[in-house]
């Protein structure tokens, strides 16, 4: 749209000064794009090219050996989706409840709404090694779970909440007010209301809440060093240490010498993994948009 | 548009061939003798300090079809919101006086919001059917009121459907998504929906002015046709509407920065002998 | 007539989880101030900046060089990252064609989910290397910058693209009535007007700058000395968290939740100051 209103304006002749302005602006907007994807290209390319050699069946499947070195992320990954799948259980009903709370019972100027507003502002801001230090104090040790899995997990609900209520909320608030009072006239209760209504209409922006979530819980390794910890063993319970892929990456590429080739297919495996939370998430999104909208 | 070409363009309405627009008023009502069903005595409602409407009192008759007339914005859809208590909704909206229904006050904190708004329903002017199918759009309410049998049900959505003339429209694609529907058809389904839970009254809220002059028309008979079985209070813009289905009018006005009810008797006093100065001006077309 | 119980379960059991929320930020902030309690009180406020070095084996505690690293760091990346990120949403709206949109938000959106570890790891194999034959030993504040850099520029970009998205579009038709070109629209018009929502996209990439761990861990060299020249090696507060947690011992342990109090205190005036200079931007319209 602002296409094509200012494109026919920018042909209009000007004087040679503006013209020359006009000339520079453009070859810094488009240089600016250029870096961008350039080097976009560049991280995607050098984790690629170096990185799908190691890659194979047989590395996912096995254990790593000599430190990492050798050998498979097989009780990595296992470690990896068991943190993620506590981070899950504990964030999305805290998250889904707390959305609902803020987008259907309270108004903007409410007083506990705006408490529970800046708390998750706050929650937002905080910086994730801060999460590992108060993980790793509460869950480790006030609670005694030690090293473990829960502990990570439940670290990674802490830093995922606010992303996932926030999204959560604005799919709620972009239900059509319509439909609110539509059922108010009709007398339905405000469980139905909710669960017949808001709630189905607002699944795309629930699905974008969570994907945001899994997404930073996948990505996230400055809160899980104290947490969840090192261990890269097959975990058998919640309370055994387990290492997520993200400080796989981190350990074979700072502290294991050698280990580069199997980093960058570590690291190739974890933005796999989160390209395909993203295709997936996309893809069901659409899809309930075009079984809800009229044909 | 696939539409033939040499369609007659009047053909809904009220208006037959040959009769003059506005036909001299009979003296309705007959079907609906002057007994109130709500009655409100002092009413406001405030938007934080804002007065929407001021002390409006005013009965509205059972059986009857009474019109809010008047400019925007001076307080129609607020008296109108008031009747069911959808003004609960509106976040700083308050509401003082009485709105007396069977004898007791809907006002009150303890009264029963549920049991008031299956008794009295409401249509909004932009057509809001939910994003399911028109069956599931009719049985979500029965069923949330206790209608769980299968056949009950289906009568029940069948006979709202023809009573709003959408049943031969629709019977073939129940299971459609309603907002598939045209906007005339969505108004009449959401009339349709009101209608199923057998309420007493119906509120309109403008009902047809996000329609086309064609929907508007089919969507207006339906309300006309609507007299005698309830009492219906329709807020519109439209003059010549109020004065073709009204049987009572009420003309709200602007005055001090509140609304306030001006003029307020049956369809052919108003516009045939107003008393007031301003609703006169009005009814002529010299202010509004 | 079963709604108003039914109602007032669910109202009770959203409230629960509302208040957890509240909840789990209060805790985070208690635990955090408990464990650094003993190290305030022992060591005191004054000595994290005025003892001789940073040893805290040896009870020296001195957090200045570790302090101007992150604030280095951070600066350089925000100075770098922000006309970059303005530009790429000024790009979106205004130059690219409409074709290449949606691609071009994906990219964003992609740039923005790599996990800061990899940027770490891309920055230590590939950036690092390039710095270290300009001038060694390329684990250095400069290649932090640039990672960094990297790293907050989505945010900027996203931020901005919806401050600009969200300029009314009859300020454009008006600016295309009054015959503006292209460039004297975004930069006359445009940019003044969405000047509220760029400021909030900064002060957020300036909070996640501040708090990147992984990154700047990586590629920094993790040095404790204050930093000469851009090729310096420096450690962030960040950094020497994740570096020392492992192993301390009680004081030295109290002392690291000191150094997350401040980070939480830094990313707590950082938040006040945008929310003042956005309701000032809003107020002066």
């Amino acid at each position: 749209m602002a296409d094509a209103l200012t494109a026919p304006v920018a042909a209009t002749p000007a004087r040679a000064d503006g013209a020359l302005r006009e000339t520079a602006a453009l070859v810094a907007v488009w240089g600016t794009a250029a870096l961008i994807a350039g080097v976009f290209l560049w991280i995607l390319g050098e984790l690629v090219w170096n990185g799908v050699g190691a890659l194979s069946w047989e590395y996912l499947t096995s254990a790593p050996r000599e430190a990492g070195r050798a050998g498979g992320i097989a009780p990595i990954l296992v470690s990896t989706l068991a943190i993620l799948g506590v981070c899950l259980a504990a964030t999305v009903p805290i998250a889904f409840g707390s959305a609902v709370f803020l987008a259907e019972y309270t108004s903007d100027a409410g007083r506990f709404g705006r408490v529970v507003r800046t708390s998750l502002d706050v929650l937002a801001g905080v910086p994730s090694i801060v999460f590992g230090l108060f993980g790793n104090a509460f869950f480790c040790r006030t609670l005694g779970l030690g090293f473990s899995i829960l502990s990570g997990g439940l670290t990674l609900a802490c830093m995922a909440l606010p992303l996932v209520i926030r999204s959560t909320e604005e799919g709620l608030r972009a239900v059509p007010r319509e439909y609110r009072m539509g059922a108010a006239a009709l007398a339905l209760s405000r469980t139905t209301t909710l669960f017949r209504l808001l709630l189905p209409a607002a699944v795309p922006g629930l699905t974008a809440g969570l994907v945001l979530g899994i997404g930073r819980a996948l990505a996230e390794t400055a809160a899980l060093i104290f947490t969840s910890g090192y261990v890269d063993r097959m975990p058998s319970s919640l309370l055994d240490s387990g290492r997520a892929l993200s400080i796989h990456v981190y350990d074979l590429s700072m502290n294991v010498a050698g280990g580069d080739r199997n980093a960058y297919a570590s690291a190739l495996v974890l933005v796999g993994l989160l390209l395909l939370v993203n295709g997936v998430a996309g893809a069901l999104s659409a899809l309930w948009r075009r079984r809800l909208a009229a044909p | 548009m696939t539409k033939p070409a040499q369609k007659p363009v009047l053909e809904f309405g009220t208006v037959k061939p040959g009769a003059r627009p506005w036909a001299p008023l009979e003296e309705r009502p007959k079907c609906c003798e002057p007994r109130p069903f709500v009655r409100t005595e002092g009413l406001s409602v405030f938007y934080g300090s804002r007065a929407a409407i001021r002390e409006v009192s005013l009965s509205v008759n059972r059986g009857c079809i009474t019109a809010l007339v008047g400019p925007s914005g001076c307080g129609k859809t607020s008296f109108l919101c008031a009747l069911n208590r959808m003004t609960d909704l509106i976040p700083g909206a308050k509401v003082y006086g009485r709105v007396e229904l069977s004898g007791e006050d809907i006002l009150d904190a303890g009264a029963d919001v549920v049991a008031l708004r299956r008794r009295v329903g409401m249509i909004f002017q932009k057509p809001n059917p939910f994003p399911l199918s028109v069956r599931r759009n009719l049985e979500l309410p029965l069923r949330e009121h206790g209608v769980r049998d299968r056949s009950a049900i289906e009568e029940k959505v069948e006979r709202a459907l023809r009573d709003v003339g959408l049943w031969e429209e629709v019977k073939d694609r129940l299971d459609a998504p309603a907002q598939a529907l045209s906007g005339g058809q969505q108004q009449r389904l959401c009339i349709a929906r009101a209608l199923a839970l057998d309420p007493e009254a119906l509120l309109f809220d403008e009902p047809c002015s996000a329609l086309d002059p064609l929907a508007a028309g089919v969507v207006e008979d339906r309300i006309a046709s609507l007299r005698g079985r309830y009492s219906v209070v329709i807020v519109t813009h439209n003059l010549a509407q109020a004065r073709r289905i009204a049987d009572w009018v009420a003309l709200f006005w602007m005055i001090d920065g509140a609304g306030r009810l001006v003029e307020y008797g049956s369809s052919k006093a108003v516009f045939e002998a107003a008393t007031h100065p301003i609703t006169a001006a009005y009814i002529s077309g010299i202010r509004g | 007539m079963p709604h108003p119980g039914r109602d007032r379960a669910l109202l009770w059991t959203l409230r629960l989880f509302a208040v957890s929320s509240v909840a789990i930020v209060l805790l985070v902030v208690a635990f955090v101030s408990g464990e650094s309690a003993p190290a305030l009180a022992e060591v005191g406020p004054v000595r994290f900046f005025s003892d001789p070095s940073w040893h805290p084996a040896s009870g020296f505690f001195n957090m200045v060089p570790m302090l101007a690293g992150t604030v280095l760091v951070s600066a350089g990346a925000l100075l770098l990252a922000a006309p970059l990120g303005v530009l790429s949403a000024i790009f979106l709206q205004f130059y690219a064609p409409p074709a290449l949109r949606s691609y071009w938000r994906n990219l964003i959106g992609l740039l923005a989910g790599i996990p800061s570890v990899v940027y770490g790891f891309w920055g230590l194999v590939s950036l690092v290397p390039l710095i270290n034959r300009l001038h060694p030993p390329g684990q250095s504040l400069l290649a932090g910058i640039l990672v960094l850099a990297l790293m907050v520029l989505p945010t900027i970009a996203l931020l901005s693209d919806a401050a600009l998205e969200s300029v009314p579009a009859h300020y454009l038709r008006s600016a295309a009535a009054l015959g503006l070109s292209r460039w004297g629209t975004v930069s006359g018009v445009v940019l003044p007007a969405a000047r509220g929502g760029i400021l909030t996209g900064v002060a957020l990439a300036a909070a996640r700058a501040v708090g990147e761990t992984m990154a700047v861990l990586m590629v920094c060299g993790n040095v404790v000395r204050m930093p000469e020249g851009l090729f310096d090696p420096v450690r962030t507060l960040t950094a020497n968290i994740a570096l020392e947690m492992a192993y301390a011992g009680s004081a030295h342990r109290s002392a690291l939740f000191v150094s997350g109090l401040a980070l939480l205190a830094i990313v707590a005036l950082g938040a006040g100051f945008s929310e003042a200079a956005r309701r000032k931007v809003v107020a002066n319209g």
